[in-house]
């Protein structure tokens, strides 16, 4: 697909196919595009020009209420709480319209988004008084309340303690044991290697990499994107 | 998951609510049998006020739509009571009836307003209500511009006002069961997450459009029952000008950002200060205004969040509450119940 905001080109082109079960890490510089790359993908931004398939369905046309409904689930690099909800309302609201679920079930699911998440100590808080920390595991929770098939993470282990880190990622790793397709955006490169099993690099609106991670990183295209950056 | 986790919604406070509010229903319902007239002629006004300002609230409050055009559904409800009793329905009916028009006619007219954000949505509400008097003043059928009266009403002055007086309660009592079941259920979730991030609802399954559009059309009938009820209590419109007029829309932002907004309760304390307010100082020309002004910076001053907001915040009362609290209990004695490792 492509994407662009009136006359400014972000994403060219840009085609990849995910294999249900996958766990897919994208790197690449500022303003490469890998945020408007999941908001396609979930609808939060309509397609310029190309198509999304989900499942063997062509969501393209679908709203983001849609294809959340139909398994996409997405968290926000910039947090986006119900700030005047509680943290366990905000994950009910995931788990009784993304996830489709009613009364003790929907619940259920919330608590256990929240447990998954390591928010459960914060369930009756107002979101809108959480820690930048915090309200990125909100993101998560929320995400994971609506029972997705697919998980798009933008960004969520920036900041985060060496422990706190490991913990992410033993979490993230049973997500994807349980059978959940993961696509993450991380600049926390230790973070992603230690779970994902192919890695893409986008920069300026384009994939120029996409394989192993060792050999993505190691490749010359990557290393000279980041040149001088450090990765 | 953990049997040692609850979720509860405050059902006592919930019951509590409801079996006080039920009472001073009854109460306030056989009181113009009991109580002189001239006493409950004047509640009319604060059941209308109670309206308003909870409609105002709905759409503000719980679904973050700030509109300052409330005033044309007011307006169509009380020219909507002519157009149905003329065709031989009572005041009563045709109040009922123009309601549930507006309603209808407010779908299309939110695909209109909808197309707006923010300031803007609240600029184009009140162009829609200025456009809408517009209109209904081009039919010499509703008066042409100069009011009219209503033509068919009861002649007997008690039975009349008994009347109109249930008329105004039921439509108040109405507005505030709806608002109060509505945000209960996942519908209200649906619209608090809206209204604090229109972007992360989508993505979590939310229909943001057609969820705002239900909570708009709500509005705009809870609004059109109170103008029929304006309407009826004095007979007729005497000014277009006025029943269409934006100083309503002032008003119920007074009465819901003074009485706190975002809560069952605010709304109805609003309408009572503002009662009572108007009633003694209405007369009393500019210092009516001066002392509403008062009021509205005494309250931004000290109470930011409202009258219910502050004894809410105090006290954590909440006489119809609608959230949610989780309840982990740590019971390391009890063995009955499974610690969360155990699971
Ligand atoms: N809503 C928007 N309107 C206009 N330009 C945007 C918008 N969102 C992102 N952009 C632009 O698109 C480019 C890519 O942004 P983004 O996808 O956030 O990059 P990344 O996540 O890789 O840092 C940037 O140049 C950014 O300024
Ligand atoms: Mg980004």
């Amino acid at each position: 697909m492509s994407k662009s905001y009136g006359n400014l080109g972000v994403l060219f082109d840009v085609s990849l196919s995910i294999p249900i079960g996958q766990a897919v890490g994208i790197v690449g510089p500022n303003g490469a595009g890998k945020t408007t790359f999941l908001s396609v993908i979930n609808g939060t931004e309509p397609t310029s020009a190309g198509s999304v398939f989900f499942n063997g369905t062509d969501v393209t046309k679908q709203g983001a209420e849609e294809r959340s409904r139909s398994g996409i689930g997405r968290t926000f690099q910039i947090p986006r709480p119900f700030s005047n909800l509680s943290v366990f309302e905000n994950a009910l609201a995931g788990a009784a319209f993304g996830g489709g679920l009613r009364g003790r079930e929907a619940q259920t699911a919330a608590l256990d988004a929240l447990e998954k998440s390591e928010m459960m100590q914060f369930a009756n808080l107002r979101a809108g008084g959480l820690s930048l920390l915090a309200r990125k595991r909100l993101e998560l929770a929320r995400a994971l309340s609506t029972q997705p098939k697919l998980l798009l993470l933008d960004e969520i282990a920036g900041g985060l303690t060496e422990a706190e880190c490991i913990s992410l990622i033993a979490t993230i790793k049973n997500l994807k044991d349980s059978g959940i397709t993961i696509v993450w955006i991380e600049h926390v490169v230790q973070a992603l290697v230690a779970v994902v099993d192919r890695l893409v690099c986008l920069a300026s609106g384009t994939i120029i990499q996409d394989g192993i991670p060792d050999e993505v990183l190691k490749s010359r295209e990557v290393l000279s994107v980041y040149m001088g950056t450090g990765i | 998951m953990s049997s040692n986790i609850q979720i509860l919604r405050s059902p006592k406070k919930a019951a509590y609510g409801s079996a006080g509010a039920l009472l001073l229903f009854v109460a306030l319902a056989i009181a113009p049998k009991i109580l002189d007239q001239s006493i409950t002629n004047e509640w009319v006004k604060l059941f209308y006020l109670v309206t308003l300002a909870s409609m105002w609230n709905l759409l503000a409050g719980y679904a973050g739509m700030i509109s300052v055009g409330q005033q044309a559904f007011i307006g169509l409800g009380a020219y909507g009571v002519f157009v149905f009793n003329d065709h031989g329905f009572s005041a009563y009916e045709s109040g009922i009836i123009a309601s549930i028009v507006v309603g209808v006619v407010a779908v299309p007219i939110s695909f209109l307003a909808f197309r707006l954000r923010g300031g803007y949505f609240a600029i184009g509400t009140w162009v829609i209500a200025e456009t809408l008097r517009l209109i209904i003043i081009r039919f010499p059928s509703l008066g042409s511009g100069k009011g009219r009266n209503i033509q068919n009403y009861t002649r007997d002055p008690i039975l009349r006002n008994t009347y109109t007086y249930w008329m105004a309660l039921g439509v108040a009592i109405f507005a505030l069961s709806a608002c109060f079941i509505l945000l209960r259920s996942r519908f209200g979730l649906a619209l608090q997450s809206i209204r604090d991030n229109e972007v992360a609802a989508n993505s979590l399954g939310i229909k943001v459009d057609f969820t705002k559009r239900v909570v708009y059309v709500i509005g705009a009938m809870g609004c059109a029952a109170a103008g029929s009820v304006i309407c009826i209590q004095s007979i007729g419109v005497a000014s277009p000008n006025a029943i269409f007029g934006v100083s309503y829309s002032a008003f119920m932002i007074f009465m819901v950002l003074i009485g706190g907004i975002g809560t069952i309760e605010g709304p109805v304390m609003g309408a009572l200060l503002y009662f009572f307010v108007d009633k003694y100082f209405s007369q009393s020309g500019l210092w009516y205004l001066v002392i509403l002004g008062v009021i509205a910076i005494i309250a931004t001053l000290f109470f930011p969040k409202g009258i219910w907001g502050e004894i809410n915040a105090r006290w954590n009362l909440s006489l119809f509450p609608v959230s949610y609290q989780v309840k982990i209990e740590n019971n390391q004695n009890d063995s009955i119940h499974l610690s969360k490792k155990e699971k």
